[in-house]
């Protein structure tokens, strides 16, 4: 349901300074949601005044400098940080993208660091991504046929290949289906960007079989047609993907089926 | 257990055009509804008799009224041309973020542009 404010115990208040050491050259200021899970606090914002000039150059630089230096207590998720794992997205400068290569050059003025959005807070910038996967899960994002399995493999031409391009790039970070307006108001029954992003995966791969079953699982007002062409899934995914493409050949299948 | 906090949204999102052009097209739909009620009160007027259609003119043609109508003309503009974009998209054309920004840009350059011209025309 559309509710355009945030709920009184999800309100960020201001939060400590932690200033840079006094040798530092180039400060830049990051603000960094937190929330702790162990006290009864809301929300905060905490500034980190960091010297750039001992920093490398990404915001996940930043990050690990800050817990390493500064605050051992900021909890935020990275793994590989060259963009693979998709563990570090959040909200970097009002868009959603991965910190790992999201440039501090590119920002100006004070960094400004959220979860993504909408979403239940663990810790810090930490989101609850439990429905998320459970909303992957359910587009059942594995091959399926009908046919006897072949002795040696399920063949492809490297047209019919060609044409899962821009979606196997996904690594499920999030970032588009949180950025999204109709997934913040209704998350509960509309798939997302990414979901069915996957989901117009499997419909393309030409080896699966059971394209007519999936496209009934989709063709819901809620599921499927939540999607309004905002774009804002496009503009966030740091992997350059369309899910508005994706979304829109999901619903030209869907007609084509019926004429 | 503590309840989680909801993350901010709409407070800390980036207004960007093609966010902003989405939000108008509803509002513009919106009003068309309202717009679509005063042509009905224009057609009602008309067959009720010649004082029921003075009184009608008097309230279109002051300045409030005027200030109206040209707002009503720029929604249904806008709107039409919102429906055409998404016409396009939804037969899986311009679907690149530069087409995108463009086609957003186009929608609203015509809109202003048909409005001005829709009533430098009712002017001559």
């Amino acid at each position: 349901m559309v509710q355009l404010t945030l709920p009184r115990n999800s309100r960020p208040k201001e939060g400590r300074v932690w200033e840079a050491p006094a040798d530092a050259k180039d400060v830049r200021v990051f603000r960094v949601y937190r929330w702790s899970p162990d006290d009864e606090e809301n929300p905060h914002v905490d500034s980190y005044h960091v010297d750039l000039a001992s920093c490398g150059p990404m915001v996940l630089d930043a990050l690990i400098k800050i817990k390493n230096e500064m605050d051992s207590t900021l909890t935020f998720r990275r793994s590989c940080r060259e963009g693979i794992c998709g563990s570090c997205s959040m909200n970097i400068d009002g868009t959603n993208t991965l910190a790992c290569i999201k440039n501090i050059k590119d920002i100006r003025g004070d960094v400004k660091i959220y979860p993504l959005p909408h979403m239940p807070i663990v810790k810090d910038l930490v989101p609850d991504l439990t429905h998320f996967y459970e909303q992957y899960s359910s587009i059942e994002p594995w091959l399926q046929t009908r046919t006897d399995e072949p002795s040696d493999e399920w063949r492809q031409s490297p047209e019919e290949r060609e044409k899962i391009d821009g979606h196997y790039e996904c690594i499920l970070c999030a970032c588009c289906s949180t950025s999204c307006p109709s997934y913040w108001w209704n998350s509960e029954r509309y798939l997302g960007p990414a979901a069915l992003l996957q989901a117009h995966r499997w419909l393309e791969d030409s080896r699966d079989e059971l394209t007519d079953e999936r496209l009934d699982r989709l063709e819901d007002s809620f599921r499927l047609y939540r999607c309004h062409t905002i774009m804002n899934c496009a503009k966030a995914c740091p992997k350059g993907l369309s899910p508005a493409k994706a979304i829109a050949g999901i619903k030209r299948k869907l007609v084509d089926r019926e004429i | 257990m503590v309840e989680r906090p909801l993350s901010p949204h709409l407070q800390i999102y980036r207004p960007m055009l093609t966010m902003m052009m989405s939000i108008v097209h509803r509002l513009t739909g919106v009003a068309l509804y309202l717009g679509t009620l005063l042509v009905a009160w224009w057609l009602v007027a008309a067959a009720m008799g010649a004082d029921a259609y003075a009184f009608y003119q008097a309230v279109a043609g002051s300045l409030f009224g005027r200030i109206v109508l040209i707002g009503f003309t720029w929604a249904l503009l806008h709107h039409m041309l919102g429906g055409i974009r998404h016409l396009i998209w939804d037969a899986g054309y311009g679907f690149n973020l530069p087409r995108v920004e463009w086609l957003a840009r186009a929608t609203l350059t015509c809109s202003v542009l048909g409005t001005v011209l829709v009533w430098s025309l009712a002017c001559l």
